[in-house]
């Protein structure tokens, strides 16, 4: 393979000459783009897709398990209409060959386009990562009503705090990959005019990033909303990063139970929280929440980006669907060192973190609990299913702590046919 | 970012206030010289191989500095763009560079005869001698840019150029991503291995894209020529030995440059190089000779003098610690090395560095002594 790319370049005078030409005769736009077409068509030639297939032998993420060298050289030369390639989306996936914990997803969508452009692509990992969920096939049920949650509230006496979180993302605005300053500042002025439309015990205020006090930013971070420049070379290497802290933000109500993220991994990341264990309420602020604010950017003429296969659309593939995770901390002494956790929680359809977050473990007796799945159910079927299995979980818990015993239970089917 | 026409083209329906970065914090040389003016002016340009003003600018965006050291805050993603971006890399290296203007011709002069003396710097106080210098290859994006096709390109043709050399240059080529644990080890410690950039000035500007692709590590079996391949240049050359005979370590640089330039010759490759802006390369701060020629040298009593950084100001020297340009010297022993890179030749900035760390010897000689230095004192060079 080496011999026959050395006898490709020395032929590259082409090239060469082109280059040369380039640089001396710059003198109209016109030129430059003469040049720039001819150039490219070359390099295409010089180099085909089989030259820029990336090294994947040592990696394990679902971009490389579906990336084969034949969808490689059909998908390589394409382009979104916000000019975003595929070697964009997996730059991410090739640079990060794993996580210690958990298969990654390695490649990230640029725009509401590339999960069409690059379907060949994106489609076998959203099967992948969505436990067999085949965009091709099947549509994703979208359900924000709260008043159908049953049981959702929780003993006290063991669950510390209920979440539920989720993103959105403004049509027609590229993602944080592809986003120009401008198209960033203007996701954040839509959405921060949208919530200032917000009332009641939704009223709250925005804080910037970059024009925070000190004393806003400390309030902030003792309230736990702070987020910071991202260091997971996960998403630094996705661009996600770039021309940190411009157009990032937070804003809160004032009751502090109700926060949105502005601009860090997604256009918007929406979050409702409380202490104490009704889940139930957080979810009906959550939906209520997203409603108004879908509505009040739609005065003005905005959508969020959403589609009958896919659901909502938001940059990783895995927060496709719902892109929704509820979740409690829970504490579970006696439980969480049975040898049956682990499986209880797969048949549940379950997943533990750490109280740190995503990349941490858990210290001590309390536990993040939150569902695993985002696409193929609805909202309302994921935050029902975490409210059955929290319960469940206390069940058994409180049996453990008599000296009873417990039963591991059956499976949860993975689609409603 | 990565290499074609593939960047984001949507950004042209906003205005050039709408995109123009917010620079307020920081303090770089881009910052220092990107006025919005220039960037509405340049900002829907871009080379042939489709690198754009905010390319260059991202990891100056991304990085406001440091309130003490001025970084340069912008990268060129091929030899185009200093053309295509004149209007704001000529300032750039003009005050990067000791006021280099964009008239001025920079002499390249790569004849190890005409260094003067440099063969006796006293071992007593010079631990070792180091020359390096980069290179990139005409028609190759720079790492900023460049595809994993063009890097592996690269790649091979440097193995291929550098696998024909012989005599005491004669080595081996040590691919980052096949090599195994006791190679690795070996290379740890001769010093020579080089890891995946951790810099954010680095990662910014996309130079750390598909590590440990096409990334890899020649040296001759004298362990005293050594090339680093498709790290933050195409390549970097070093040629280093122990002790202070700095005239051996610079001929041997001259020579295996000379040859290795050959080589890629005679495969229908040449370095980029202009009468201008000299050896080109990824960062305005490198260009011209793109050389550092240093030595690790003590000096316990000289470093404690007041005059030490006036000293070396004159001399157009400069000081680091002897782990590299982020440390700190360590038991009164220095890196010390030349300030300047465009404007002078190689020989030149290397007689600097042979003339400069003579007189620093001398001076702490007397000081040992407890003599005094005023006489020795040098002028501004």
């Amino acid at each position: 393979m080496a011999s026959s790319f050395t006898r490709l370049i020395s032929r590259r005078n082409t090239a060469v000459l082109l280059a040369g030409l380039g640089a001396g005769t710059m003198a109209t736009g016109f030129l430059l783009n003469e040049n720039n077409s001819l150039v490219a068509d070359v390099k295409k030639k010089l180099y085909p897709p089989s030259s820029d297939f990336p090294d994947l032998r040592k990696h394990n993420n679902c971009m490389a398990t579906a990336l084969t060298p034949a969808i490689y050289a059909r998908l390589r030369d394409k382009l979104t209409p916000n000019n975003w390639t595929l070697d964009q989306c997996i730059q991410t996936g090739v640079d990060n060959p794993g996580h210690p914990f958990i298969k990654t997803v390695g490649c990230v969508a640029g725009d509401e386009e590339s999960y069409e452009v690059f379907a060949d692509l994106f489609d076998p990992v959203i099967k992948d990562r969505h436990n067999g969920y085949d965009p091709r096939t099947m549509t994703h049920p979208t359900d924000l009503d709260a008043s159908k949650i049953t049981n959702g509230m929780f003993d006290e006496k063991y669950v510390l705090s209920s979440r539920v979180r989720t993103g959105r993302s403004i049509r027609g605005l590229s993602l944080p990959p592809a986003c120009s300053r401008a198209e960033r500042r203007e996701v954040e002025r839509v959405v921060v005019q949208a919530l200032a439309g917000l009332e009641g015990d939704l009223a709250g205020r925005y804080y910037s990033l970059g024009d925070m006090t000190e004393k806003e930013q400390q309030q902030l971070i003792d309230d736990h909303f702070l987020f910071d420049k991202p260091v997971s070379p996960l998403l630094t290497c996705a661009f996600m990063a770039r021309d940190w802290p411009d157009a990032r933000g937070i804003w809160h109500n004032n009751e502090k139970t109700f926060l949105i993220w502005v601009n860090e991994e997604d256009h918007t990341r929406v979050i409702s929280m409380e202490k104490g264990g009704n889940m139930k309420r957080v979810f009906e602020r959550f939906c209520n929440g997203l409603k108004q604010v879908e509505h009040l950017i739609q005065e003005r003429g905005w959508e969020f980006m959403w589609n009958e296969r896919l659901g909502y659309i938001l940059t990783c593939p895995s927060n496709l669907g719902t892109g929704l995770r509820a979740g409690v901390h829970v504490r579970l002494p006696n439980l969480s060192k049975d040898p049956r956790f682990s499986k209880i929680l797969d048949n549940l359809r379950l997943q533990k973190r750490g109280t740190g977050g995503v990349d941490t473990a858990a210290t001590g007796d309390t536990f993040d609990i939150s569902n695993n799945d985002r696409l193929g159910k609805s909202e309302v079927e994921l935050v029902q299913l975490l409210v059955d299995g929290v319960n469940y979980l206390i069940e058994c818990e409180k049996k453990l702590e008599k000296g009873q015993e417990i039963k591991v239970p059956g499976p949860i089917s993975q689609f409603k046919k | 970012m990565p290499f074609g026409n593939t960047h984001n083209k949507l950004k042209m329906n906003y205005s050039s206030e709408q995109e123009y970065p917010d620079l307020s914090q920081h303090n770089n040389h881009m910052a220092k010289v990107l006025t919005p003016e220039m960037y509405a002016n340049l900002r829907d340009k871009e080379t042939p191989s489709g690198f754009t003003l905010d390319d260059v600018i991202q990891t100056g965006v991304d990085n406001p500095g440091h309130p003490f050291i001025m970084t340069v805050g912008c990268v060129a993603g091929d030899e185009e763009t200093y053309e295509v971006f004149k209007d704001l890399l000529d300032p750039v290296i003009e005050d990067r560079h000791g006021g280099y203007k964009p008239s001025d011709k920079h002499k390249t002069d790569l004849n190890s005869e005409n260094l003067q003396g440099g063969d006796d710097l006293d071992p007593n106080y010079v631990l070792s001698s180091r020359v390096r210098t980069g290179r990139s290859i005409r028609g190759f994006c720079l790492p900023p840019h460049c595809s994993r096709g063009e890097r592996r390109a690269i790649e091979n043709l440097s193995i291929e150029s550098l696998d024909l050399l012989d005599g005491d240059l004669k080595g081996k080529y040590y691919a980052l991503k096949n090599m195994t644990e006791e190679e690795q080890q070996q290379l740890i410690d001769d010093h020579f291995l080089f890891d995946k950039p951790v810099s954010p000035l680095l990662l910014a500007s996309g130079m750390a894209r598909d590590w440990p692709d096409g990334r890899g590590i020649w040296h001759n079996d004298n362990k005293t020529f050594l090339v680093w391949v498709n790290e933050e240049d195409h390549l970097r050359v070093i040629s280093m030995q122990k002790g202070g005979n700095m005239r051996e370590v610079f001929t041997r640089f001259c020579t295996g440059l000379t040859k290795i330039e050959g080589l890629f010759k005679e495969r229908g490759h040449e370095f980029m190089w202009n009468e201008h802006l000299g050896y080109v390369l990824t960062c305005p701060s490198n260009l011209g000779t793109g050389l550092r020629a240093g030595v690790h040298v003590k000096l316990p009593n000289v470093s404690k003098h007041e005059k030490f950084g006036e000293i070396l100001k004159r001399l157009r020297l400069q000081k680091r610690g002897t782990g590299g340009v982020d440390t700190a010297a360590v038991g009164g022993v220095f890196d010390i090395s030349n300030a300047d890179r465009l404007g002078f030749s190689e020989v030149e900035l290397v007689q600097m560095v042979v003339d400069g760390v003579n007189l620093l010897v001398d001076m702490e000689k007397r000081l040992e002594a407890g003599e005094s230095i005023d006489d020795l004192m040098p002028e501004q060079k």
